[in-house]
């Protein structure tokens, strides 16, 4: 399941890395951190859409953390959340942002740079 | 502040209003508002390129907190708030400190470093929840946005930008929060703002334009509508001082209310107070024009050693000549400055017309007498200054400036060199012959192969006086006035020729009494 972050910065994981992954043994693992804001329809979208990518581009190589922006104000603030949804691609580098309700798969995956598999 | 409105005295005059309005505290603007921007309303700021939005908007919560206590809160799509407070420290405002003391806080909504992709639609949910939290943080009853524009350029979804905007501004609204919010547009004259935010944003939109006119900067602010309540029209004038950011030049706002004396001071020249009457009275502006060389600077003199000599401090503004020039043509007249300005009498301020704008102009003039607090001013020249503005931005400074002094009671001699030798009228006359409660000409007068000097008297508000043009001389002890030009006419017209003595006498005799006589017709 996703797991909010635990204060003490600890990330949460999504799902253990089976044995057939990674597909490519240089394949990076990923850190997203969504900003949602409660449960209004973008953000439980949002959330919805990216499990759906994640879990066929990235599966097994991904840990996502859930913020909601009324809960942890402080973090929402340092990192600049003005837009909800926004994922933040924290790992690998370079930082990358991605807005919306994560609907256009084809946008997620630019924003993210991930290549689709042919 | 202005010495006509302070704070206190137009929240007063302005508290029956059905909209009530909050006090900006910017200077001059709580004026031709008629007692600031309208409360908990969001107010649009427009303007081009470098109009002072951002100024405005900054100073908009500067004041809050420096004269009304009330802390503000400051959403920027643009800037990044550290940059923002180094940008105004030169201004003396301590936003830095202010944050630490939460009475200012920052939402900070420029652009993140990273790449950002839009992957659908989304809301400023997050950009909502911080300024809530903001405000709630320091109490703020004052928010500025800076500025729409640049959120439109960071998110591209116009239609959701603006649908989240004008949640933002009703937010605001029952946050009981008094905003602006600043938007750029592309003209000066012309559609009020870009993405068209003024019809979905405010009921309040003010307009602040950076003109360029005869290659000069011309700044004025419109407050072009404030729904339900009312407000000054048209454009004023503003500048943005080193010290105090925007100062607004309300000129029409201006009410003609000053008072009236019958105290009549020494002009400096007993005869001219003969002209006059028995003297100027202690608050009125005396307009003195004439060609140049023809004695008008000497005329400033015998004003400011008549002053200065009955005890009056004395405030000289010179536009035209050096400081050293000036003492040394008084004590050619056998005036010593340098005596007032060590007995504290006088106060000798010399600048290049050039050297800033007229509104800087203005503001300097007027700091300058709230500190030295003279009963008596002159300025020589006044139309010195014509050249360094547009001729509207001229007559705008000299109606404020007289105004200014008018309420103060300073007694007040300007100077106006007329651009003919002989007869004419200058652009100075023009502007405030009816503001000015005298007008004195010093005229060239060929006569018979010689050039003489006369003075008049043409007008004296509120007194009899010497309707005659009598002729003058200068020595070493100042000016002379002698007797009237007899059998001469056309003077003022600038076409002086002699009348036979017989013709003369024969007018004369057709206007005695009144009345006509008919043996003569």
């Amino acid at each position: 399941m996703i797991r909010k972050p635990p204060a003490s910065g600890k990330r949460a994981r999504r799902g253990v890395a089976p044995p057939e992954t990674p597909k490519t043994p240089e394949a990076p693992r990923y850190l997203l951190r969504l900003y949602v804001a409660g449960l209004t329809a973008h953000s439980t979208m949002a959330l919805a859409n990216l499990k759906a990518v994640c879990e066929s581009h990235l599966k097994g190589r991904y840990d996502l953390e859930v913020c909601d922006i009324y809960q942890q104000p402080e973090l929402a603030r340092r990192e600049q959340v003005v837009a909800v949804p926004t994922l933040i691609r924290r790992l690998p580098p370079p930082v990358r942002r991605v807005i919306g309700d994560m609907s256009r798969e084809d946008r997620v995956l630019i924003g993210l740079d991930i290549l689709p598999e042919m | 502040m202005w010495a006509d409105a302070n704070g206190q005295e137009l929240a007063n005059r302005f508290k029956d209003a059905p909209v009530k309005k909050k006090l900006t505290g910017i200077q001059g603007f709580d004026l031709i508002t008629e007692g600031g921007l309208p409360l908990n309303r969001t107010t649009l700021v427009v303007g081009t390129a470098g109009s002072a939005k951002t100024v405005f908007a900054v100073q908009f919560l500067v004041s809050g907190i420096e004269q009304c206590d009330e802390p503000g809160v400051f959403v920027t799509f643009e800037e990044r708030p550290a940059d923002i407070c180094t940008n105004f420290a030169s201004l003396g405002w301590r936003i830095e400190d202010w944050v630490k003391e939460k009475k200012w806080a920052f939402v900070d909504a420029s652009p993140a470093p990273e790449q950002m992709t839009v992957s659908g639609p989304f809301d400023f949910g997050g950009l909502m929840a911080q300024l809530e939290r903001a405000i709630r943080k320091v109490g703020a009853k004052r928010v500025a946005i800076d500025s729409l524009g640049a959120a439109f350029a960071q998110y591209p979804q116009n239609a959701i930008v603006r649908h989240e905007i004008f949640r933002i501004a009703n937010a605001l609204r029952e946050l009981g929060v008094t905003s602006v919010m600043t938007a750029e547009r592309q003209e000066e004259y012309g559609e009020i703002s870009r993405h068209g935010v003024e019809e979905f944003v405010a009921d309040n939109v003010v307009i602040l334009r950076n003109i360029l006119e005869d290659e000069k900067r011309r700044r004025t602010v419109e407050a072009l509508k404030f729904r339900g309540t009312s407000h000054h029209k048209g454009e004023y004038p503003f500048t943005v001082s080193a010290e105090e950011g925007i100062v607004v030049i309300p000129l029409s706002a201006i009410e003609l209310k000053q008072k009236s004396t019958i105290i009549r001071r020494p002009s400096g020249n007993a005869e001219l107070d003969k002209m006059c009457g028995g003297g100027i009275f202690r608050d009125s502006i005396i307009l003195v024009t004439g060609a140049t060389g023809c004695g008008k600077t000497l005329m400033t003199t015998e004003f400011i050693s008549g002053g200065a000599r009955a005890g009056e401090r004395c405030l000289l503004l010179a536009f035209e000549e050096s400081r050293d020039q000036l003492f040394r043509n008084a004590s050619g007249w056998g005036v010593d400055f340098a005596q007032f300005e060590r007995d504290g009498l006088l106060k000798v301020m010399c600048a290049y017309p050039e050297s800033k704008g007229l509104e800087d102009h203005l503001i300097q003039i007027k700091k300058t007498i709230q500190e030295f607090k003279p009963e008596r001013l002159a300025v020589d020249s006044l139309s010195a200054l014509e050249r360094v503005s547009t001729t509207k931005g001229y007559r705008e400074f000299v109606v404020a400036l007289t105004s200014f002094v008018k309420h103060l009671e300073v007694a007040s001699l300007f100077t106006a060199t007329t651009p003919t030798l002989v007869g004419g009228t200058s652009v100075t006359e023009a502007h405030i012959s009816t503001i000015t409660d005298s007008i004195i000409l010093l005229r060239y007068v060929e006569m018979l192969g010689d050039m003489r000097r006369g003075i008049m008297v043409l007008k004296m508000r509120g007194s009899a006086h010497d309707k005659n043009i009598r002729e003058f001389t200068i020595d070493g002890e100042g000016m002379h006035i002698g007797k009237s030009f007899t059998n001469i006419t056309g003077i003022l017209a600038g076409f002086p020729h002699t009348v036979p003595a017989d013709e003369a006498a024969r007018i004369e005799r057709l206007f005695r009494n009144g009345q006509m006589d008919p043996a003569e017709m």
